[in-house]
């Protein structure tokens, strides 16, 4: 072990230096004159919520399973450590080696959400890296960033050298590649980039031009070299059962938000509620094999010593052989004293027969996401969720012994109106009704507890919300007064609990997420400020924000609340995420006539991620409609 | 212990990065060696069934050891040999596994057995007072009391750390000189080697900075004789290796 970039007195001094000093279990060191390529993977944020990233385990793993790359990680110095490293000048560095990051090839920026981007500017002023890609030198490494936030860069687009659009299991070998390549032959960083884009997926930022119009919105936005394409199109494993699955994952020795091992089932899914992004973005849905899964348990949780294993999808109940896999983890799990983490199932005597084996029933509670109080507005968003559906899950449940029921809603829906908001207060009170009318008395072991939060709608990027406006922090808090006051009303208020975010944060994240590049300057100053972890409500500061929007003159109303046409030119435009813009308008049209439309499973609705020919949309539907797993999952809730 | 079980006592060391690795940390990521070396530990009963094992004298973050141990429960053992091995290939940089002896049925467990802690001391900047290490340590020997005042989250309370201080003396450990300190590490009366040293310097009237410490616990040590006559024994002097 090399020694550590860190001197004792300052580890001993920082909250859990086990952040810092790498050496975990599964952890890659590499003799660094090996290979051709030096590259870290980062998270922009705290080290234990970095860790718990199963997207960067895949990659981490994928890269440093090439011989001639060695794979670092490195996170966001917490505010005490990163006190110190600006006060003693100490370079950011990678875990593994624990040497400065400036010196290698790629940093590779994974971006999960918008409230973490003045953490990637943290990142590269620890490093001594540029902020701007144009103002990188030779020396400095190629910045990437690639996740759910690329898919509109815009914001921070002119800090990246490029972004990478799509699943990262597919073409980082090329780009690498081409990059060893291009240094033999003594090319330049900028002859490196134009080279890549002839790659699917890669976005250049700075090889593209935009032009504004005089009411502020987007006139063009054009290639200005012959090599970027007008069009970067997203990229997706095809073979999902075969694609690369990191076996022997790095084990935290601090306890980290996901300290267990994660088998991801399925990516994509087939329900298109139109307030959800991913729900766009990863599609089609794309399975693994039931009996690949199984021997990813059994071989991770030899591999780890992990004490947990849960499940990862966008919507674990769609998978078609859930009941096997599941009957198999509760019994190698229980030989091995396992424990089975079930993500958020649809409620129903499968699941609930499930939970029952997997949890202790006093300690768990179920979830409902109705999403929205009222049925019509549930169709305005396409939730297939009923309130027949809920109040039959929770008399189930209430049957089976549980107490504890926690519901999401989303406020500032399209289209959204009092009663709606009303709708969540009844909807809660109608789930206690049920509670006392299935349980009687003397068999009640413990009160009914209803946990009610809500979220503030925020319109995100390729989904059919994409034009719609968002409400500004009076008109969120306004509704969530209003939500509190129809709880309140009710005559099991005492049961009900009602909690609801922050709004000034979603404000800003609504502003990030269909931002434009006028926005980036925005995010410099807030940084220089002083503005870090902002996804952290003690570090946030609002009042730092709207200085520095107003400072550059950049009006969040212009991003969040203004009307937009359906011909505006957005931002992402450029991009293509695999479902057509032609789609995305017919599910808007059917939103605002608040039509629902089927799942993937169900019929197909020509979205276009069929021109990947592969997952749901060339699946032989029959197999999900056959009688027994019906009757095993429980169509019924859907 | 349950009918069948085996209760085994394992001494590890902990060396290099590792010593910033916590207590708690440190449980959790034996819990796991066991798990990825297969061994046949025995589990609680309930809903969430845990390993049993219980440690000795919890080290503190930034110390390194070479006598480490920790008690744990076997459902079955194939030998000592196999259980050193076997963890060994689990380890990260920095930690090894010693032994593993079973111990003697009605033996008390390490945690409640552990009377002493040696340390090996040495300075970061090679510090050594004028007047040599040797006649300081006699020097503050020679005190009648040395009083400290320890607090806690609930007092302050004045204690001698005189009675507790088994051995003092400079040391060629390693064949580096250094000094060696042997202490009270019972759950009542316990002494972190850097108290000692910040009356030592005290003493000697210069100021104390803990990072400029180097330590290393050299053995946890049980006491077989009596509290006035004590005579002590490393832990894992009892039990056999199999
Ligand atoms: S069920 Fe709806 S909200 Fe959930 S991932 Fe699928 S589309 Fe998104
Ligand atoms: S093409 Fe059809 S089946 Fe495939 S993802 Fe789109 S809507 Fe679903």
């Amino acid at each position: 072990m090399s020694e550590l970039a860190l001197t004792d007195d300052i580890l001993m001094q920082v909250e859990k230096p086990a952040r810092y000093i790498g050496n975990e279990i599964n952890s890659v060191v590499k003799p660094s004159f090996t290979v051709d390529i030096r590259m870290a993977m980062c998270f922009p944020d705290v080290y234990e919520i970095g860790m718990s990233h199963l997207g960067i385990q895949i990659l981490y793993d994928m890269f440093n399973s090439w011989d001639d790359v060695w794979c670092e990680r490195v996170y966001s110095p917490w505010p005490d450590l990163d006190k110190i490293m600006r006060e003693r000048q100490i370079p950011l560095f990678g875990l593994e080696s624990q040497e400065p990051i400036k010196y290698l090839d790629f940093i590779g920026i994974t971006l999960q959400y918008e409230m973490c981007y003045t953490n990637i500017l943290q990142v590269l002023d620890l490093a001594g890296i540029p902020f701007y890609a144009k103002a990188r030198t030779e020396e400095d490494p190629i910045i990437m960033g690639g996740g759910p936030c690329a898919y509109n860069p815009e914001p921070i687009a002119d800090f990246f050298d490029f972004f990478y659009i799509g699943e990262g299991e597919t073409k980082y070998r090329e780009i690498f590649d081409l990059y060893k390549e291009n240094k033999e032959k003594g090319g330049t960083r900028i002859d490196f980039l134009k080279k890549i884009c002839s790659i699917q997926g890669v976005y250049v930022p700075q090889f593209y031009d935009v032009t504004y119009k005089e009411d502020g919105t987007i006139g063009s936005m054009l290639p200005n070299i012959p090599e970027a394409p007008v069009h970067v199109t997203k990229n997706m494993v095809e073979d999902f059962d075969r694609v690369s699955y990191p076996m022997k994952p790095v084990v935290p020795f601090i306890k980290c938000t996901q300290d267990r091992v994660v088998l991801e089932i399925q990516r994509g899914c087939i329900r298109g509620c139109r307030f959800c992004q991913a729900g766009q973005l990863y599609r089609p849905v794309r399975e693994k094999d039931v009996d690949t899964l199984k021997r990813y348990a059994v071989e991770m949780l030899k591999n780890t010593g992990h004490e947990e294993i849960s499940l990862s999808s966008l919507s674990s109940s769609d998978y078609s052989k859930l009941p096997e896999l599941i009957d198999f983890l509760i019994q190698s799990c229980g030989e091995k004293k396992v424990n089975i983490s079930l993500p958020s199932l649809r409620i129903d005597s499968f699941s609930l027969d499930v939970m029952n084996k997997v949890q202790d029933i006093k300690k768990s509670s179920l979830t409902f996401a109705p999403e929205a109080g009222s049925q019509r507005l549930r169709n305005v968003i396409n939730k297939g969720l009923t309130e027949e559906n809920i109040l039959h899950g929770a008399q189930m449940a209430f049957e089976g012994g549980w107490t504890r029921v926690k519901l999401y809603f989303m406020l500032g829906l399209p289209t959204e109106t009092s009663e709606d908001i009303a709708g969540i207060g009844d909807l809660a009170n109608k789930i206690a009704a049920t509670f006392f009318d299935v349980v009687p008395k003397e068999k009640r072991r413990e009160q009914i507890q209803i946990v009610v939060s809500t979220s503030f709608f925020i319109p995100k990027p390729f989904t059919p919300f994409q034009w719609a406006p968002m409400c500004s922090a009076e008109q969120f808090l306004d509704k969530a007064y209003e939500t509190r006051k129809g709880i309140t009303s009710q005559l099991n208020q005492k049961r009900i609990k009602y909690n609801w975010h922050e709004a000034d944060v979603s404000v800003l994240e609504g502003v990030f997420a269909r931002g434009d590049r006028r926005v980036a300057k925005v995010i410099l100053s807030a940084y220089q400020k002083g503005c870090i972890f902002d996804a952290w409500s003690e570090y946030y500061r609002n009042d730092l924000w709207m200085e520095a929007f107003e400072e550059n003159q950049v009006s969040i109303d212009f991003y969040n609340t203004r009307i937009r046409s359906l011909d505006e030119i957005l931002p992402w435009d450029i991009l293509d995420c695999g479902v057509s813009k032609e789609f995305l308008k017919r599910e808007w049209e059917n939103a605002l006539q608040e039509k629902v439309s089927p799942n993937c499973r169900d019929k197909c609705n020509g979205c276009g991620a069929m021109k990947y020919g592969c997952g749901v949309c060339v699946a032989d539907r029959s197999i999900y409609n056959d009688e027994e797993t019906i009757a095993k999952t429980g169509e019924v809730l859907a | 212990m349950s009918e069948g079980r085996i209760k085994v006592r394992i001494k590890f060391s902990k060396h290099g990065v590792m010593r910033f690795i916590g207590h708690l940390d440190i449980m959790r990521y034996f819990q796991k060696v066991f798990r990825r070396a297969e061994i046949d530990i025995a589990y609680s009963q309930g809903f969430s069934p845990h390993q049993i094992m219980s440690f000795a004298a919890p080290l503190g973050v930034g110390m390194e050891s070479d006598g480490e141990y920790m008690d744990v429960e076997l459902c079955s053992i194939n030998s000592s040999e196999d259980i050193v091995n076997r963890m060994n290939e689990q380890m990260a940089d920095g930690m090894q596994v010693l032994s593993a002896r079973v111990l003697p049925d009605g033996a008390s467990n390490a945690m409640a057995s552990v009377a002493a802690a040696g340390y090996y001391i040495r300075f970061r900047d090679s510090f050594v007072p004028p007047q040599g290490w040797r006649k300081v340590i006699e020097d503050f020997m020679s005190q009648e009391q040395i009083l400290v005042t320890k607090v806690t989250k609930k007092s302050e309370i004045q204690m001698d750390l005189k009675p507790g201080i088994y051995d003092f003396k400079v040391s060629s450990h390693d064949c580096t000189d250094c000094l060696y300190l042997m202490v009270n590490a019972s759950s009542s009366g316990n002494i972190k080697p850097a108290m000692v040293l910040e009356e030592v310097y005290k003493m000697l009237d210069i100021p104390f900075d803990s990072f400029q410490l180097l330590i290393t616990r050299e053995d946890t040590y049980l006491n077989v004789g009596t509290d006035e006559k004590p005579e002590f024994l490393p832990l894992d002097l009892i039990g056999e290796i199999v």
